[in-house]
């Protein structure tokens, strides 16, 4: 696998390098191993080879990878009457489902803050609003204390994952990093980014889209659970309705 | 371990894990003689299913259930169908109220707390009393055993349920009484089905014998009947309206279940009835307990989180 990766992007680099004048404009390209991630019975999880190339700059290599914008609800538990209950709640209507960056070198040594900021790079950078519904607004500790509640709960569940992920460069000219989706990945659509960076400017950038869907039978139930929840329904009772009767007819005693 | 994703919990599990959970809440209800839809929920949910899920699916599998449980009764004609369907017409109502709730209680991010919270209070009184209704009895046998027969209950034991309105007879029961009090009865455990996803026989029975005064050997096959119409229009509802059916899940505890409840009755057959009910009824107040550690101990992660489709 890993070996096949590294064939393709050097396949890649030489239809770059190949493409030469033409593509002169493009001081990065970049693609993934698979573009559809599919979500079937057994899914545990997997992984997706980024690959790509650069021009013969020298620089550093970053990745943003970002999944579906979702609405998070955000609770925190009180203890009142002895027992510990849900009671403040905070919304976060625009955030990545799934956020993980890759660098070719730790990332402060490569992008200073402000340029960090802008493109989103890294968690500290991220931009979650957020909404109380109802009630007085936020402080400014109040919002900082639901954001790292929602960043911790989701690197918690690997969906944010906590260590800025391996860029491996080979050559000057190529790079790859191993994308790890975790079995809870959401599913929904995806983006890779790629950004060139040196002395601290981006002088190139690649988005390249990722797509998590659900396949065969697991997506089938849901889409039918979903969008025909009756007859759905009506399965799931008839199903159970001839399963005891079975059960009942085999066991006879 | 073979992983499985369950596409409506949204998670991967140990189908293993499943099925053996499966297995022992059938191996219970077969050495037990209950229906373990009050230990499957509390199981799954330590399983890490989400509170939800695991009570929609629950009510999908305890229809299986019943209607193999009722199936024999049926045979030996111990339903009185009359009675059981005044209770499921209650049943059903009480159902979708419960459902109703559910779904809001599930908007204001309660709905766990509430799942829990409802488990700790039955599984406490439920153990508590069977804990003590055993041991007394075992105290009993082993001193003189001439002991006084419980009183025959007489309808007069029941005469305000006959001067409330709505005089129906249950000839099966030999029953002349007010349809309102099983009808209120069936209201009062269809909201238990809805919210706990357990059939209810564990209330619906002790209620049948101590407030209708039905005769014991109709108790169990009438309650099983009412059972299956009550959780079928639960998980219609569930299904339909709070999306928490989860049919892999279902089929799953279906397996496990069902080679479960045969083995439970094989073993229930050679031991004695005493001591098994002593040791149901601790089995029974360890769960309540390990949801009782989870509401009051200091959360080492006091915040959660769900995503919103």
């Amino acid at each position: 696998m890993a070996r096949m990766g590294i064939l393709i992007s050097a396949a890649c680099a030489l239809m770059a390098a190949m493409g030469g004048p033409a593509q002169a404009a493009r001081p990065v390209v970049a693609d993934l191993s698979n573009h559809l991630v599919a979500i079937t019975t057994g899914f545990s999880g997997t992984h997706v080879l980024v690959f790509g190339a650069t021009d013969d700059r020298k620089g550093d290599i970053v990745m943003v990878v970002r999944g579906p914008m979702e609405t998070h609800v955000v609770r925190e538990k009180t203890r009142m009457a002895g027992i510990w209950m849900n009671r403040d709640e905070v919304q976060f209507p625009q955030s990545p489902a799934f956020y993980a960056v890759a660098a070719t070198a730790p990332l402060d040594t490569v992008i200073p803050v402000d340029v960090r900021k802008r493109h989103q790079i890294g968690l500290n950078a991220l931009v979650l609003p957020a909404i109380v519904g109802g009630g007085p607004p936020l402080s400014d500790v109040e919002a900082k204390r639901f954001r790292d509640a929602l960043i911790r709960l989701k690197q918690k569940s690997g969906l944010y994952p906590e260590a800025v992920g391996t860029v491996t460069t080979l050559e000057n000219r190529l790079f790859r990093a191993e994308l790890d989706l975790p079995a809870t990945v959401p599913v929904g659509s995806y983006t890779v980014e790629v950004f060139f960076i040196q002395d601290g400017a981006v002088i190139g950038a690649e988005i390249t889209p990722l797509f998590v869907s659900k396949t065969g039978f697991s997506a089938e139930v849901f889409d039918f659970a979903t969008h025909h929840a009756a007859k759905y329904a009506v399965a799931a009772i008839l199903f159970a309705v001839i399963a005891g009767w079975g059960i009942a007819l085999v066991f006879r005693r | 371990m073979i992983q499985v994703y369950l596409p409506i919990a949204e998670m991967s599990v140990d189908a293993f894990a499943i099925v053996a959970l499966g297995g022992l809440v059938g191996f219970t209800s077969g050495l037990f003689g209950v229906g373990g839809g009050f230990l499957m929920t509390p199981l799954l949910i330590f399983l890490g299913i989400p509170p939800s899920v695991a009570v929609g699916s629950g009510t999908n599998q305890i229809i299986a259930s019943s209607i193999s449980g009722v199936i024999a009764h049926w045979r030996r004609g111990n339903v009185d169908v009359r009675m059981g369907t005044v209770l499921l017409s209650g049943g059903v109502v009480g159902s979708g109220l419960g459902v109703l709730v559910f779904n809001l209680l599930k908007a204001w991010g309660q709905i766990d707390l509430t799942i829990r919270l409802s488990y700790v209070v039955f599984l406490a009184s439920v153990g508590g009393l069977m804990l003590v209704e055993s041991v007394i009895s075992l105290v009993k046998a082993r001193g003189v055993s001439a002991s006084a027969a419980a009183k025959p209950r007489g309808a007069e034991n029941f005469a305000w349920a006959t001067r409330l309105p709505l005089l129906m007879r249950f000839p099966k029961s030999g029953l002349y009484i007010s349809a309102l009090l099983p009808l209120a009865m069936g209201v009062l455990v269809g909201i238990l089905v809805a919210i706990m996803g357990v059939g209810g026989g564990f209330i619906m029975v002790p209620a049948m014998i101590y407030l209708l005064g039905m005769p014991t050997q109709v108790v169990i096959g009438t309650s099983l009947f009412q059972i299956i119409f009550v959780t079928m229009s639960t998980t219609f509802m569930q299904a339909t309206l709070n999306h928490n059916v989860d049919a892999v899940l279902t089929i799953l505890l279906m397996v496990g279940g069902v080679l479960g409840a045969q083995w439970g009755a094989r073993v229930g057959a050679k031991l004695g009835g005493r001591h098994l009910r002593i040791l149901l009824a601790l089995m029974v107040l360890v769960v309540c307990f390990g949801l009782v550690d989870e509401l009051v101990t200091t959360p080492s992660e006091a915040f959660s989180m769900t995503m919103l489709r």
